[in-house]
């Protein structure tokens, strides 16, 4: 769809509106995780392992449960047996089984009538263990003399022989690499280290959970996806899925490390074991920190084959990922979005799920694609700097365009790659004077989108406003955004529609806020939705003109004849309609459900200068400019949060985040003063700029924005430090001991 | 856990001297607090010393010199305009503590009682030659700031004692005293290394200086060798440069999570020779 078509009648998509949630927000009104209490209810406490790798010999609980006012214990006996596949993952995650497998895994919870007497409680239930070896590092973890995480854990995407925490094994590619590597000028093999990071979403995990013996319980908790929190908790704990209702709360943050379950079965397990009081278990930062989803950290080699004229000919990746002590870390993720921006003669993509005694990994916006675009964006700028070539018009040259083959199979639709280079290149921060010990880098980034399961239902109220129930919570603005949309279609003003993310009762099952998808697949839902309603208003226009339904169309929120042939009937608005729906047919409304097909991939290039201090390798962030395809930006202060939001993250993922570990394996830096995301005054006011090429899998031609902006910062950092400083920084994080290590040797030749 | 008020320091430090078990002192709360909060520590006797009289004030003597009270905050010395004029590095070091809400309780004398090495507030104490006034069971005497610390999360105060107010010499003329911290972020952060200088010229030429280094051992120390590397001098590049070398001399650091030997020594000759030359700015009145 050509962009001006849209743009011609547009009224409210692409304005600003206050969003729905700020007062509530800045008001301390807004009901988060921890914010729902109920009558009777009791406050839940975990025991957690202090050990990396550990049998545990025993559980004595009996000082614990002999303390007044605590109702209940619960350790792994408490579960079901006999779960396969990932819902045994899960239930061993929730709960240790035989063996702790990370520092902070789960071994007991008790409920008690406070919070305090919960602690103590969890204080006196002893655990005896008997520490095993463990290993850390993913490249310790696969060798073959590794301590073995698993007997077991290969699937059969395994080759045999391989070492024993190898659980699943990745192989694609096409072309003739060999070919294309022989027919290249300069071609470079390096390797790369990312280190895991966790999300740092400000609210910590928490939810009020309650479980009947009858096996009918309810839950509020703090979450990206309500039915995913329903379906897990129902698997992990023998339940009928139906029989739970769960209700999310607003969200301080997500960033996909909410899409799945951490202590949420605790607390049903331990109401259902109390009589059915509901429990209430609200982590501590440390708790987040050592056992809840960080993402994977990985261990990367690419080679790269490219002509003295920068066309990149061939290219192979080998990447070894650990997700903590579980499969699941998304290496395939990180092959398949690595060379994306690149259209390839030749690849090959060969990945290792490796485990480790590390929590396991949760999602983390755009799982695996900032690792790949560390490796394979530092690469190309090593080489264009070899070769001496720009390297952004070395990434313009080899852009995919629609119609392409993307390096991961399938063919590119309507894609935004070359529109942003453009704008990139055009930007004033690229002009902007350099000075001493300062540096400029680049790097491209690539998110799918998805789509996935979506159930959406509209009303019209009795005064003509319009409520819209969605099942996808509200991380990044996707109620104001629904909200315009909506009010778009119907042709009503934006605060005339509000728009709930409602509980699982109320709507069929809705994949989470994921997959930078709600936007685009609520959003498409809610248009459907509307038109259904549109057409039921037309009809009821239609019944009292006493015309054909099919002379109604509807404009600027009324029914109107379609033409002077119709009738002449003065236009029929929303408000009298819905006023009088009880006698002219009943409730008005609109419901769609599907997994909407076309979500848009989005590109982006983010451009940041660095200054980097010889004397102490501190690197100050001085200006930094995203650039990203949003199809459409419905409200495009959202979308630029989202831009400024993943590079935010990254920014911190680069410099200084890091998951320290000390020789008994346990986590040293559980807290926010040591597990270091940037403070406000790190960053310079990230620059954005929005480019629109329009998704025409959307009605408005919306392509998701929330994960792709994660994506560069990590080689664009690592790029402008070798810059400003002339070292090379091929592992995460690049912070000061380890910069100013580099610049030592580099001056130490 | 027993909460005390206690209207005097005679009877904080006899109520310390006479507690049995764990006993915690309470001015700003910004370390007690969380330590309790996570478990860390759990008090038997917590004794909030914010009810006696005076321990919020900050009082010039009629020698120049200051007597601030163990409760005031960071944000009330950065507020004082005459006491940042005399002493902008012991300031700049307290003001570094934290956030701006810790800002509003955070103390001196808690900082100095934490025991850290790598406290911000205290290297500029030391170099400035302030000195604490302590109360004890047996009544009340003085000792120099950089006799406190006694290695990580201890001090040499005897049990029942406890500091009464920080005392800071007149200023004088021709001095300038400055303080630098290295941290990964640009604040709400620990310092990986941390270096006060505090210096007095007659004409261009340094006359006296105290030199203290942070985080780069035990315990926050007085470095007589740096001082003496730019006495004498005008601070130029030969002298920045033999500081730099004596700092890094005077480092005996760990590794951990916040910082390699390596890294925290040779960015400590660094602070210094920075540190340094805003002193010493400072001194000249630029």
């Amino acid at each position: 769809m050509a962009k001006d078509e849209l743009g011609e009648t547009l009224h409210l998509v692409g304005t600003r509106p206050l969003r729905p949630d700020g007062l509530d927000k800045v008001t301390g009104r807004a009901r988060y995780g921890a914010d729902v209490s109920m009558p009777g209810m009791l406050w839940g406490a975990v025991v957690r392992s202090p050990h990396a790798h550990a049998r545990i010999v025993k559980i004595d609980a009996s000082k614990a449960e002999a303390l007044p006012g605590v109702k209940a214990v619960v350790t792994r006996a408490d579960f079901p047996e006999g779960l396969t596949g990932e819902n045994w993952n899960l239930q061993e995650n929730t709960m240790a089984g035989e063996r702790a497998l990370y520092d902070g895994h789960a071994v007991a919870a008790v409920a008690a009538t406070s919070a305090l007497r919960a602690q103590e409680a969890a204080r006196l239930i002893e655990v005896e263990y008997e520490v095993l070896p463990h290993v850390i590092d993913v490249d310790d973890a696969i060798r073959p003399d590794a301590p073995v995480i698993r007997e077991g854990a290969a699937d059969a995407t395994v080759p045999e022989g391989s070492p024993p925490n190898v659980a699943r094994y990745i192989e694609f590619g096409h072309g003739d690499t060999e070919a294309g590597f022989a027919a290249a000028d300069l071609v470079r093999e390096r390797s790369y280290k990312t280190e895991a990071t966790h999300q740092g979403y400000i609210e910590p995990h928490a939810c009020l959970g309650q479980l009947g013996a009858d096996g009918k319980g309810e839950m509020w908790v703090c979450t990206q996806g309500q039915w995913y929190i329903r379906q897990m908790c129902s698997s992990v704990l023998g339940l009928e899925a139906a029989q739970l209702r769960v209700t999310p709360s607003e969200i301080g943050g997500g960033f996909g490390g909410k899409t799945t379950i951490f202590m949420e079965p605790l607390s049903l397990a331990l109401s259902r074991k109390a009589g059915g009081r509901p429990v209430k278990i609200v982590m501590t930062r440390s708790e987040v920190l050592r056992a809840t989803g960080p993402t994977a950290s990985a261990s990367m080699d690419v080679k790269i084959g490219m002509t003295k004229d920068g066309m990149i000919t061939a290219a192979h990746a080998e990447f070894r990922m650990q997700g903590g002590a579980f499969p699941g870390a998304p290496v395939d993720m990180a092959l398949y979005c690595a060379f994306a921006p690149y259209k390839l003669p030749a690849a090959q993509h060969i990945g290792y799920d490796v485990l480790a005694n590390r929590p396991k990994c949760a999602a983390y916006r755009a799982p695996g694609s900032p690792m790949g675009a560390f490796a394979v964006e530092s690469l190309i700028d090593e080489m264009c700097r070899e070769l001496g070539l720009d390297a952004l018009e070395v990434r313009l040259k080899n852009a995919v365009k629609e119609g392409d083959r993307a390096s991961y199979g399938p063919t590119f639709g309507s894609i935004g790659l070359v529109e942003t280079l453009e704008a990139a290149k055009s930007h004033p921060n690229l002009a902007a004077p350099l000075g001493p010990n300062q540096g400029r880098g680049i790097a491209s980034g690539f998110w799918f989108n998805h789509s996935g399961e979506t159930s959406v239902s509209l009303a019209i109220s009795e005064d003509g406003t319009v409520q819209v129930s969605v099942g996808t919570p509200d991380i990044g603005g996707s109620r104001a955004s629904i909200a315009l949309m909506t009010a778009e279609t119907v042709g009503i003003p934006y605060e005339d529609v509000r728009v709930n993310v409602v509980e699982t009762g109320a709507l069929g099952v809705n994949e989470p806020t994921h997959g930078s998808r709600a936007t685009f697949a609520s959003g498409k839902a809610a248009v459907v939705a509307a038109r259904q309603a549109i057409a039921e208003m037309c009809r009821r226009a239609a019944a009292e003109w006493g015309i054909d339904p099919e002379a109604v169309e509807w404009a600027n929120g009324a029914a109107q004849p379609a033409g002077p042939n119709a009738g002449k009937f003065p236009p029929m608005g929303i408000e009298e309609i819905a006023a009088k729906m009880g006698s002219t047919g009943g409730p008005i409304s609109g419901h769609h459900e599907s997994v909407p097909e076309g979500a848009g991939a989005s590109f982006g290039c983010h451009v940041v200068d660095v200054e980097v201090d010889p004397e102490t390798g501190r690197t100050t962030v001085l200006r930094y400019l995203v650039v990203q395809d949003a199809g459409r930006a419905i409200h495009p202060s959202y979308v630029e949060g989202q831009f400024q939001g993943g590079a935010a993250q990254g920014i911190g993922w680069a410099l200084n985040e890091a998951y320290i570990y000390g020789e008994d394996g346990r986590l040293q830096n559980a807290v926010f003063l040591d597990y270091r995301v940037p403070v406000a005054s790190d960053l310079p006011m990230i620059d954005t700029q929005i480019v629109e090429v329009p998704n025409p899998g959307h009605p408005f031609g919306v392509r998701g924005v929330g994960e792709t902006g994660i994506t560069p910062p990590l080689p664009a950092i690592a790029n402008a430090i070798e810059a400003a400083a002339g070292v090379r920084m091929r592992s995460l994080p690049m912070s000061p001991p380890k910069v100013l290590a580099a610049i030592r040797a580099a001056r130490e030749g | 856990m027993n909460y005390h008020t206690p209207s005097t320091f005679e009877d904080a430090a006899r109520l310390a001297g006479a507690a049995g078990g764990v006993t915690r002192f309470l001015a700003g709360g910004t370390d007690v607090l969380v330590q309790m909060r996570a478990g860390m520590v759990l008090p038997d006797d917590l004794i909030d010393l914010k009810k006696i009289p005076g321990v919020h004030d900050i009082v010039q003597g009629a020698d120049g010199g200051w007597r601030i009270g163990i409760a005031v905050p960071g944000a009330a010395l950065g507020a004082h305009a005459a006491l940042v004029a005399d002493w902008p590095g012991v300031v700049e070091g307290m003001e570094l503590v934290g956030s701006t809400q810790v800002q509003g309780r955070a103390t001196l004398a808690g900082n100095l009682c934490n025991g850290s090495p790598a406290a911000d507030s205290v290297p500029g104490l030391v170099a400035a030659g302030a000195t604490v006034e302590i109360t004890g069971p047996d009544g009340t005497r003085s000792a120099p700031v950089e006799e406190i610390p006694a290695g990580p999360g201890k001090t040499t105060l005897a049990p029942g004692e406890l500091i009464s107010a920080i005392l800071l010499p007149p200023r004088g003329k021709a001095g300038g005293d400055a303080y630098l911290r290295f941290i990964p972020r640009t604040e709400m952060d620990i310092a990986v290394a941390g270096c006060a200088v505090n210096l007095r010229l007659e004409g261009d030429t340094i006359a006296e200086a105290r030199v203290a280094l942070g985080a780069v051992a035990p315990r926050i120390a007085l470095a007589p060798d740096c001082a003496a590397a730019i006495i004498g001098t005008t601070l130029d590049e030969a002298a920045l440069a033999a500081l730099d070398a004596a700092a890094r001399a005077a480092c005996s650091p760990i590794d951990d999570k916040r910082g390699t030997v390596a890294f925290r020594t040779e960015v400590a000759g660094v602070l210094a020779r920075r540190a340094a030359a805003i002193a010493y700015s400072r001194a000249k009145g630029e």
